[in-house]
């Protein structure tokens, strides 16, 4: 009866089908950080005015800021409500890896929230007289970017999980680690404005969603156990 | 009646779940203090002790979740953090909170639990299951229009397909009717006769079991 070695890629796709599954179920949960990015993004031409030029000129940036925005209101629910119900405590007494588990649910919630907003911007951009030369930057930057919002952000979410009003601290702890990805990022959408070759800023960006993504689970894993303590 | 397991018969062979010098300290107050504990196959140990005296901390401790502010938990006289994958193949905890999502249904629920736990979860096993928590009907309900007894029902379901051996319980008895408990003491009873253990607190007497069959652990609560 038992298959207690489950591989771990069953166990990863165990945990994304769960995780989906509930999100489609709750679908405030994907359209509200999603309406959130529109919002914001609409109120800049509003604010500053109509003027090509300059909106096109800070239309990276306006972009950029909105997705690291959106990506935090999300976080929350990547662990608070398992948390809340105790299935988070059942995750981590099961026999399966912590990394695989806590990959599946990272992957989940940016296939939740990152992936809309990187098939949405591209719409957004023409509201702010995006440079035609950036697109494709535009969206390379935000396929390898907000993967890296997940992880870095699920990390803070680890560790405020047990507060019960940890909702700014969870800003203060993860907005700080996202700076690198947002300079980055619009510097390559600016050069590619330019015209000039970004694959630099983008061999940065890269490295930095390796980076988190081999490093950042461990993390999450570590702080989910003081959390639950 | 299966056989008894050996060292209850011997006393010499390793305890299933063991530790030493236990010391708990919450918010400043000293919970218990260099408490020992052995557990054997074929016990059944309920935690006792009045509100706030540390059973949830020490239930906790035990599976692990907490760690505590001195001592070192064994598992077949290994360290429990070094054989993390054992120790949980072989840990069934159910806490307070029943870990039921609201947003799956009582089917679906089980059957994740259960996978994760390396389990077979085929659809009419599940449906047996369930059956047997006197939730047959309830399948497709979302777990968020159950009851709380419910809830509880989905998460004890798992102890009739689990191979765990150590069963750590935290008040299973909460919102579970007259019939109910008494299924389930039934279901430890046969537990332990397989060579398993039940470590459980509740505040019910444990009427299916001989008073001398159950190991006490008593926590006073120390008032300074």
């Amino acid at each position: 009866m038992s298959l207690a070695n489950l591989s771990y890629r069953a166990v990863f796709s165990l945990v994304l089908k769960r995780d989906l599954t509930i999100a489609m179920r709750h679908k405030d949960d994907i359209i509200n950080p999603l309406l959130f990015f529109v919002i914001v993004i609409t109120l800049f031409p509003l604010g500053i005015g109509p003027e090509a030029q300059t909106l096109s000129r800070i239309a990276p940036g306006i972009i950029w800021v909105a997705a690291l925005l959106s990506t935090l209101l999300s976080l929350d629910r990547l662990f608070k409500s398992d948390h809340d119900d105790g299935s988070l405590e059942q995750m981590l007494l099961s026999p399966q890896p912590v990394f695989i588990l806590v990959l599946a649910k990272i992957f989940a919630h940016w296939l939740i929230t990152g992936l809309p907003l990187i098939l949405i911007a591209p719409l957004l951009a023409v509201l702010l007289h995006f440079n035609e030369q950036s697109y494709g930057a535009l969206i390379l930057t935000l396929l390898l970017g907000t993967p890296v919002l997940s992880l870095l952000g699920a990390i803070g979410v680890a560790l405020t999980v047990g507060i019960k009003k940890g909702g700014v601290l969870l800003s203060l702890l993860v907005l700080p680690l996202y700076i690198p990805v947002l300079i980055f990022a619009t510097s390559a959408i600016d050069t590619a404005a330019l015209g000039l070759p970004y694959s630099g800023q983008l061999a940065i960006i890269a490295a930095l969603f390796f980076g988190s993504l081999t490093l950042a689970p461990f993390a999450v894993g570590a702080a989910l156990k003081v959390s639950t303590n | 009646m299966s056989t008894l397991p050996a060292n209850q018969t011997t006393g010499q062979s390793i305890p299933l779940l063991s530790a030493t010098s236990l010391t708990c300290i919450r918010e400043e107050r000293l919970l218990f203090d260099q408490l020992d504990i052995e557990i054997n196959t074929g016990d059944i140990v309920q935690v006792e002790g009045p509100n706030g005296s540390g059973k949830t901390s020490l239930l906790r401790i035990l599976a692990g979740l907490s760690q505590p502010f001195e001592g070192e938990i064994f598992f077949n006289n290994q360290l429990i953090n070094q054989s993390r994958e054992e120790f949980h193949q072989n840990l069934l905890y159910l806490g307070h909170l029943p870990g039921v999502k609201g947003e799956m249904n009582a089917q679906e629920n089980l059957s994740f639990n259960l996978a994760l736990h390396g389990l077979n979860n085929d659809a009419t096993d599940i449906k047996e299951t369930l059956a047997e928590v006197n939730l047959s009907g309830f399948e497709d309900s979302l777990a968020s229009h159950l009851s709380a007894g419910q809830h509880r029902r989905i998460s004890l379901a798992r102890l009739y397909k689990s191979n765990a051996r150590i069963w750590i319980l935290d008040e299973p008895f909460t919102a579970i009717d007259k019939q109910g408990v008494h299924a389930l003491e039934q279901l430890f009873k046969a537990h332990i006769n397989q060579g398993g253990c039940v470590i459980l607190t509740t505040h019910q007497d444990l009427l299916t079991f001989e008073p001398s069959q159950i190991k006490k652990i008593t926590l006073d609560y120390i008032v300074e």
